[in-house]
């Protein structure tokens, strides 16, 4: 990242936070609905410090990296075998397609049923969500795996589980951690909207339908939406990352086509 | 020796043929051009001695053994050679990949790679990424990774596409030197006549598509090659005008070229002064 736009990104949010401040200051918007952007930042800077948002904070993450873990264990084997047994792919396509759009928040209810424990409920939640973005990258991946490489490796006598060990897995791999990043953000709405759907005992979800309890503290509601933000962000960029440094073959590659 | 009688390759399933019973006999350890227009089936031919496709008809064997997968000891460089090389690996790696399979130490495949690197001189490049290159320079390396395994049978895919006019002649004298020193069998697809002649012990030329044997003729030159002397000597100018006009699709010209003993399949050559079939 440039500092260029590093600056320009900062000098964005600084912007959009004084407008906030301002709309709910001159009261153009009831400061109790919208409260000023300073008071939803203290706010959140306190939680960092509470031990009890910690604690919910913890059981997000928690779920949210055991189904992510779960969902990659299965889905990225699971893509290989479809990807590159040509036969099976294509039988299993239609099942993909047809499982794929079925929001997992629909599945709450036989998740609460199937699960008695909140953390093992959000896990598999989380798990059904990811494993469709991560089980299509690692399948179309595989299926475009350049047939030259292959051959190319192919032609001086190795097999092909040396072929798609030492050619199709590593050029996939862009793909695949691609397929994971959209996996984390999605697994993120998911854990937080089956705490706020579902209940539970910890939970950022589950403190923020606290701050709704008697009065409703819009402040605090806030201050936890912050915190949930920023664990997205954050998950973001350190797959971006990965994908930057591991990776750096494939972005020189299509910057070079570019 | 690699045989190959009525060879015929189809892709897919609109039955168009691209080889259409294509004999060719291949001493070891001989050097062969093949040539022919664009499109016409050069490297389906490769790709069917290499063991990468299976053709729909004829008969291949190695060593009158059938061709059914890779033979052992193969190493071929492909026309695409940029698609060929692996984007996630050093450059010293791509070339030293292969080498896993001579049962090396990693240091001896190292070795074995830098100094191949330093042969089609790039002695620097190797730690650098392919993408990192220019084209001829990544067809240097993936002529590298093929010298370095030290085939006993050597498809090239022309070779020599992407570099300049100075580092291709050096890059043939590598191969001739190869050739002899290595004692491998070697067919090397390419469009330039004169390089065709000038590095074969035989031009095979091939028709428009599908493809058949036009004609196949033997290079009757000294077996030491020099840029410069050879390509001076008049059998090659008369060699090189020959294979021009084959090329083209004209007749051969009657007692054109030294003829030698010739293997089987010589001479699918239509038209007036082709010369019959032994
Ligand atoms: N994978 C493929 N599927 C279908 N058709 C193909 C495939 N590969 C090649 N062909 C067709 O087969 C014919 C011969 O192709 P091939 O690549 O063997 O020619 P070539 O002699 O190597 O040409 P060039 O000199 O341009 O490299 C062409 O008409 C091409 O369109
Ligand atoms: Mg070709």
């Amino acid at each position: 990242m440039s500092f260029r736009r590093i600056v320009f990104g900062a000098a964005g949010v600084a912007g959009a936070v004084a407008l906030l401040e301002v709309v709910s200051r001159t009261g153009l918007v009831d400061a109790s609905a919208l409260p000023p952007a300073t008071t939803v930042l203290g706010e959140a800077a306190k939680l960092a410090v509470d031990g009890k948002f910690l604690a919910d904070v913890a059981a997000t993450l928690q779920a949210w990296f055991g189904g992510l873990a779960l969902a990659v264990l299965v889905a990225v084997p699971l893509g290989v075998l479809l990807g590159s047994v040509p036969l099976l792919g294509t039988a299993a396509r239609a099942l993909v397609e047809l499982m794929r759009p079925i929001p997992s928040v629909a599945l709450i209810p036989l998740a609460i049923i199937l699960f008695a424990d909140p953390t093992q409920m959000k896990m598999s939640l989380i798990f059904y969500a990811c494993l469709w973005p991560i089980l299509i990258n690692t399948l179309y991946a595989l299926r475009d795996v350049d047939p030259v490489a292959k051959d190319s490796l192919r032609s001086f006598g190795f097999g092909t589980p040396s072929v798609l060990w030492r050619v199709s897995l590593p050029s996939a791999a862009p793909f695949i951690t691609t397929g994971v990043r959209i996996a984390a953000s999605v697994a993120l709405i998911v854990v937080v909207s089956t705490e706020l759907l579902a209940g539970g005992i910890n939970g950022v979800g589950i403190y923020l339908s606290s701050t709704q309890a008697g009065g409703g503290r819009t402040d605090l509601l806030l201050a936890g939406a912050v915190w949930a933000g920023v664990l997205g962000l954050l998950a973001n960029l350190a797959l971006l990352g990965l994908e930057r440094v591991a990776f750096r073959w494939h972005s020189a590659k299509v910057e070079a086509i570019a | 020796m690699l045989q190959i009688t009525g060879l015929t390759h189809s892709y897919g399933g609109d039955g168009l043929k691209v080889l259409d019973g294509l004999d060719l006999t291949v001493p070891d350890g001989q050097l062969v051009s093949i040539v022919g227009p664009s499109g016409c089936g050069k490297s389906t031919l490769l790709r069917c001695i290499a063991g990468l496709i299976q053709p729909t008809g004829g008969r291949l064997t190695l060593d009158g053994r059938p061709i059914n997968g890779v033979p052992d000891d193969l190493a071929v460089v492909f026309q695409d050679y940029s698609r060929s090389l692996f984007p996630w690996l050093s450059v010293r790696d791509n070339v030293a990949l292969p080498l896993r399979r001579r049962g090396k130490s990693r240091s001896e495949r190292r070795a074995a790679a830098e100094e191949a690197l330093e042969s089609v001189g790039l002695h620097d490049a190797g730690r650098k990424y392919p993408w990192q290159l220019s084209g001829g320079m990544q067809q240097r390396v993936s002529i590298a990774r093929a010298l370095a395994y030290r085939p006993s049978l050597l498809l090239m895919d022309e070779p020599f596409g992407s570099v300049d006019a100075q580092t291709r002649e050096d890059l043939e004298d590598l191969v001739l030197q190869v050739h002899r020193t290595e004692k491998m069998t070697i067919l090397l697809v390419t469009h330039d006549i004169d390089e065709s002649v000038y590095v074969g012990d035989r031009v095979v030329v091939l028709n428009r598509s599908p493809a058949r044997v036009h004609a196949d003729l033997p290079v009757g030159l000294p077996s030491v090659r020099d840029q410069i002397d050879t390509r001076g000597l008049p059998e090659f100018v008369q060699l090189r005008a020959e294979v021009g006009r084959l090329v083209r699709g004209g007749a051969r010209v009657p007692g054109a070229a030294p003829v030698g003993a010739q293997p089987a399949g010589v001479a699918e050559a239509k038209g007036a002064g082709a010369k019959p079939a032994p």
